[in-house]
């Protein structure tokens, strides 16, 4: 389970030693519950994926709290199992030297270092993602966008995390691929156990995979609403929102 | 204003031998819009750079590109000048890569406007701010004075809109324009589009791998697959009555995604605009 409190988060602007402050997040509170799928929704520049990288620890909130099971998210014992990452760039989401088998292990290794990997085990995790074992010597740059995303998913579910935060990871990718990585998910997410924070401008696939999302405006928790309940929003930015979508 | 039709226009790569672009032949007609879809690495893109004449020298191209009767092939370096930007202007997908990053985007506005036309620099401020407000970018001199680093990536994309509709070329080629964009400035940028061939009768060439924007926009489609149009026709018919089983696919994808959407909104399933 993540906690997030009263989360708070600005950035310096205009220089390295100029006073100015950006405000990015301001009064962020929810949860996420272990299993569940929440998108978190918002335009260029709604601090939706500062919020991504306070949630993995990579930077930490000015003020408020972030925890994973009760304990603060930048350490790195409390990430360990409870969550992993998969981002929008995929070309420079992988090791450019390393084969996808290399990549693939990386995590495991990290975890578990004196025990030796079972190397049926990158072949079934490939096989998961949808790929077949002739890509294990592949480098990142034979990957299609597709191709290169499953790795990276495949790789975020290596650990067997109770969460994956998925930010922006299919908004690179053509529209068929899109859905094809959408069901990949899918699936995934029964088969793992696990739930999903799933960071995106897109409502159309935030409303595909997730039960629950979250409108974020300007640093500020606009709305949170159930996907099945998604025509009811009450406030006037998230109806626009909706207004906007080209079906 | 003036038709463009490619006839057998085949794109190769002579290091590799590789077929890129399979004898393509299509017409835009005057005032309408054609959108070109598919996956990445059909074709697509470099179908638009072949017509403006920007694919590098490696490539290896055929056919014949026809503006208004002028076969664009023919025409010399100096000549293909004059007819970019003012007959065919093309409008990319990263704003940011499409303007000079080192000065401010007024710099780029006034020499193109100075290329073309023999304006004052007053009268080309006031035209450029006209369009500018006519695509809702408030204050135009401010963002004329402004890096595009300083701007969004839809606040670039319709301050090219709003250089085209001073420019008022015959065709305006997109290449994917609003793939970059979040939904609400995606939302923006294409009614931008359908006033901009509303108000200059231009005709459109519309790359997307987007079949939302391309339902909104287009009149006619091509289906590109590997290189080859797999499928053509009116936007409604290839919605409604795809053939090519890869246009099934491509529809069926996009369907999958309006279904759940439209079901949770409690809309019904097709909505046509």
């Amino acid at each position: 389970m993540l906690t997030v409190e009263r989360v708070e988060k600005s950035y310096r602007t205009g220089g390295l030693f100029a006073r100015r402050r950006k405000q990015v997040l301001s009064g962020i509170s929810f949860e996420w519950k272990a299993g569940e799928c929440l998108g978190i929704i918002g335009e260029s520049g709604s601090g939706k994926s500062t919020l991504g990288r306070l949630l993995l620890g990579i930077e930490r909130p000015d003020r408020g709290s972030v925890r994973w099971e009760g304990r603060p998210a930048d350490e790195r014992r409390a990430r360990r199992g409870s969550v992993s990452a998969v981002f929008q760039d995929y070309t420079s989401s992988i090791h450019p030297f390393f084969t996808v088998e290399k990549a693939l292990m990386e995590p495991l290794t990290l975890r578990n270092k004196r025990a030796a990997i079972d190397s049926r085990r990158i072949d079934r995790l490939l096989e998961q993602v949808g790929l077949d074992s002739s890509y294990r010597n592949k480098y990142p740059h034979e990957l299609s966008g597709g191709e290169a995303q499953r790795v990276c998913i495949a790789r975020a579910v290596a650990t067997e995390p109770r969460c994956i935060l998925l930010d922006e990871a299919v908004s690179s990718l053509d529209g068929s691929v899109q859905v094809q990585v959408l069901d990949l998910l899918r699936s995934l997410k029964t088969a793992y156990d696990m739930g999903y924070i799933f960071i995106t401008h897109d409502i159309q696939a935030a409303a595909y995979l997730c039960d629950r999302v979250m409108i974020v405006r300007d640093g500020r928790i606009e709305e949170t609403v159930d996907v099945d309940r998604l025509r009811d929003v009450q406030s006037p930015y998230a109806k626009k929102l909706l207004d906007m979508v080209m079906a | 204003m003036n038709s463009l039709e490619v006839s057998n226009l085949k794109i190769g790569d002579d290091a590799t031998g590789r077929a890129l672009v399979r004898n393509s032949s299509f017409l835009v007609e005057p005032g309408s819009c054609t959108a070109i879809v598919g996956e990445s690495g059909s074709g697509k893109s470099l179908t638009c750079r072949a017509i403006l004449r920007l694919n590098p020298a490696g490539l290896r191209q055929s056919g014949s590109i026809a503006l208004g009767g002028v076969d664009l092939t023919k025409l010399s370096e100096r000549e293909m000048r004059k007819i970019r930007g003012r007959r065919l202007c093309l409008i990319v997908q990263n704003g940011m890569r499409a303007f000079d990053p080192s000065s401010v985007v007024g710099v780029h506005l006034r020499e193109t406007l100075n290329r073309h036309f023999g304006w004052s620099r007053a009268e080309m401020t006031a035209r450029m701010g006209k369009a500018m407000e006519s695509v809702r970018l408030k204050d135009p001199v401010a963002v004329m004075n402004s890096f595009p680093h300083q701007l969004s990536g839809g606040m670039l994309q319709r301050i090219m809109i709003a250089l085209a509709l001073v420019l008022e070329p015959d065709i305006v080629v997109a290449d994917e324009p609003t793939t970059a964009l979040d939904t609400v400035s995606q939302y923006e940028v294409v009614e931008q589009f359908a006033s901009l061939r509303a108000r200059i009768g231009c005709s459109m060439i519309f790359v997307s791998h987007d079949l939302g924007v391309v339902r909104r926009l287009a009149d006619e489609i091509l289906v590109m697959r590997d290189g080859e149009i797999v499928e053509s026709g009116p936007t409604r018919k290839i919605f409604s009555e795809p053939r090519h089983a890869y246009t099934r696919h491509l529809i069926s994808a996009k369907e999958a995604l309006n279904r759940r959407f439209n079901h949770v909104m409690g809309g019904d399933d097709v909505v046509d605009r």
